[in-house]
């Protein structure tokens, strides 16, 4: 039942524009950003051989790139989140599902898998650029598949947060407008840690940024996964929830 | 005859404003029952419920034995809705849309096109399976939705004003249907079409400001309808007000100058009583044309507060 909903919520956004627009600006600005950093490599590699234990190729356009897909996701996920709950709700299509043998549960995480397809499709088709890079020199896998983990943890709490919004929301733009406002606060929520005296532990934990940066340099460690688990886990648990809100009053 | 839902004292308040208030009744297979009210009635709000979209603020709802609260699943897998808005994805094609249900509904995967070609037959989709949904016109959409409400064989099947938007042959067509469909499910189907209710239901529930106001078999219905309204046309303006004060005579209205209705209770001689009295009083009786009853009558008397004239 739950696939059956994450099946149709993948293709419908494949029947409309939007999925192939995001598609298309992604790979654009990612193959031009990826190619702007293999020509720092190259241009720096007569340096670097002199270093010993230097940056190789994987920190030179790998981190770089993943790190500049996590931005251009932030403003593109709640674009596609925006419509998840609240445009059932606008063409009262949401009864259809609310009447049907699946509990709500079932809904919000149908259609949480139907969004996290197509940003895992996003994540393979940026990863498939450095493998490019294989045709002529050596990847570091470890920190490629580090990178890979790091966007995908931090897509899945974009897109569980970006839900949440949407079944709050009554107009989709609002609800991306709402998403994005959200994650751009979870995202810059570290900058007070860069004044020294004002350290705030807090929101240190708190900020997206630095989770998904640890992950990026290699280092996977169990804090900064459950980090991510517990937010988008918490994300989710609030769409049931507040799904469960539309039945006991309106 | 098994009992298919059992409602109990169902309240529903949006607010302060009580919506549904204390609504009991059973459905039974082989029935088709109609819900009339006007607009507004609390017709929707109580299928709402029925149908697991909306709490109701007190009352318990069964379907098919099951708790719609405990169990919802099970219960909800006995359920064929039809909302006022046919809840239609208009980027799918119908055949797409229809497989979608039939997955969300549980049907099993070997079955699924059988059950939709099934579906597409009896609500005459056959020529449209490929077409988007948004490129039908009103009639066909509605028919989708039916086709959806119908489409995993439930037990009981409830349809919210099913033939608005229809042309006549459709209409025509959909009740027909609604009865085939009561003869082995229960339907419920809500309308303001009186007609609708005398052709397709074996049973009525009239709702008037979220009280059920009757509920009665369509046979049993006739038998006790007890009133009648009277057409009469005068030469002079009658005195409405000495009219009202016969006994068996419920409510007044005016059509013109010279012409009223009066609706009348059928014992006692009312009629008779009437017509003696307008000679009597010398405004000149021209017409005294009894109109045939219909569950119009029925409708205006109960929902309407006794003895008031409608001008």
């Amino acid at each position: 039942m739950i696939l059956a909903i994450a099946a149709r919520e993948f293709k419908t956004l494949f029947l409309s524009p939007m999925a192939w627009t995001i598609l298309a600006i992604l790979q654009f600005i990612l193959a031009f950003l990826f190619l702007s950093q293999v020509e720092t490599f190259t241009m720096l590699q007569p340096k670097l051989t002199a270093i010993e234990g230097a940056p190789g190729l994987t920190d030179i356009v790998v981190t770089p790139l993943f790190g500049n897909a996590a931005i251009i996701l932030l403003l593109a996920t709640p674009l596609l989140t925006m419509r998840l709950i609240c445009e059932e709700r606008r063409n009262k299509t949401l009864s259809l599902l609310l009447s049907a043998p699946v509990s709500n549960g079932d809904i919000i995480i149908g259609k949480y898998l139907g969004t996290l397809g197509l940003l895992l499709l996003i994540i393979l088709l940026t990863a498939l650029m450095p493998l490019s890079l294989l045709a002529g020199g050596e990847l570091d896998f470890g920190k490629l598949f580090a990178n890979m983990l790091a966007l995908l943890l931090l897509v899945s709490t974009f897109a569980a947060i970006g839900l949440f919004v949407s079944c709050l929301a009554g107009h989709p733009t609002v609800a991306a407008l709402g998403t994005f406002g959200l994650l751009l606060v979870l995202w810059l929520i570290d900058w007070t840690t860069g004044i020294e005296d004002q350290r705030s532990e807090l929101f240190e934990y708190l900020s997206l940024l630095r989770h998904f940066q640890n992950i990026q340099t290699g280092l996977i460690s169990s804090a900064d996964i459950s980090y991510f688990l517990l937010v988008t886990g918490t994300f989710i648990l609030l769409s049931i929830r507040r799904l469960d809100n539309d039945r006991l009053q309106k | 005859m098994t009992t298919l839902i059992e409602a109990e004292h169902l309240y529903r308040y949006y607010g302060k404003h009580c919506a549904v208030h204390d609504v009991s009744f059973t459905l039974s297979k082989g029935e088709v029952l109609g819900f009339l009210g006007p607009n507004g009635a609390g017709k929707t709000t109580t299928m709402q419920m029925l149908c697991g979209n909306l709490a109701p603020s007190a009352g318990q709802i069964k379907i098919n034995g099951f708790d719609l609260l405990d169990q919802p699943r099970p219960a909800k897998q006995s359920l064929g809705y039809l909302p006022d808005t046919p809840p239609l994805y208009r980027e799918l094609s119908v055949q797409e849309y229809l497989h979608y249900c039939a997955q969300l509904h549980g049907v099993p995967r070997h079955s699924i096109r059988q059950a939709v070609d099934k579906a597409k037959e009896r609500c005459g989709l056959g020529d449209v399976a490929d077409r988007l949904i948004t490129n039908l016109s009103k009639g066909f959409q509605q028919r989708v939705g039916i086709a959806q409400a119908i489409l995993h064989n439930p037990e009981i099947i409830i349809l919210d004003e099913p033939t608005v938007g229809l042309d006549p042959i459709q209409i025509r067509e959909i009740r027909e249907l609604i009865r085939e469909l009561g003869q082995d499910h229960g339907v419920i189907l809500s309308t303001h079409i009186l007609t609708e209710v005398q052709e397709s239901c074996s049973h009525v529930q009239i709702i008037h400001q979220g009280r059920l106001i009757l509920n009665e078999t369509i046979a049993g219905l006739n038998r006790q309808m007890n009133t009648g309204t009277l057409r009469v046309a005068t030469r002079l303006e009658p005195n409405v007000g000495v009219l009202l004060t016969l006994p068996g005579v419920t409510s007044i209205d005016k059509i013109s100058e010279h012409q009223i209705k009066i609706h009348h209770s059928m014992t006692d001689n009312t009629v008779e009583r009437i017509a003696e009295t307008i000679i009597a009083s010398g405004w000149g009786l021209q017409e005294l044309t009894p109109v045939k009853q219909s569950m119009e009558d029925i409708f205006i008397t109960l929902t309407q507060e006794p003895k008031q004239i409608d001008l």
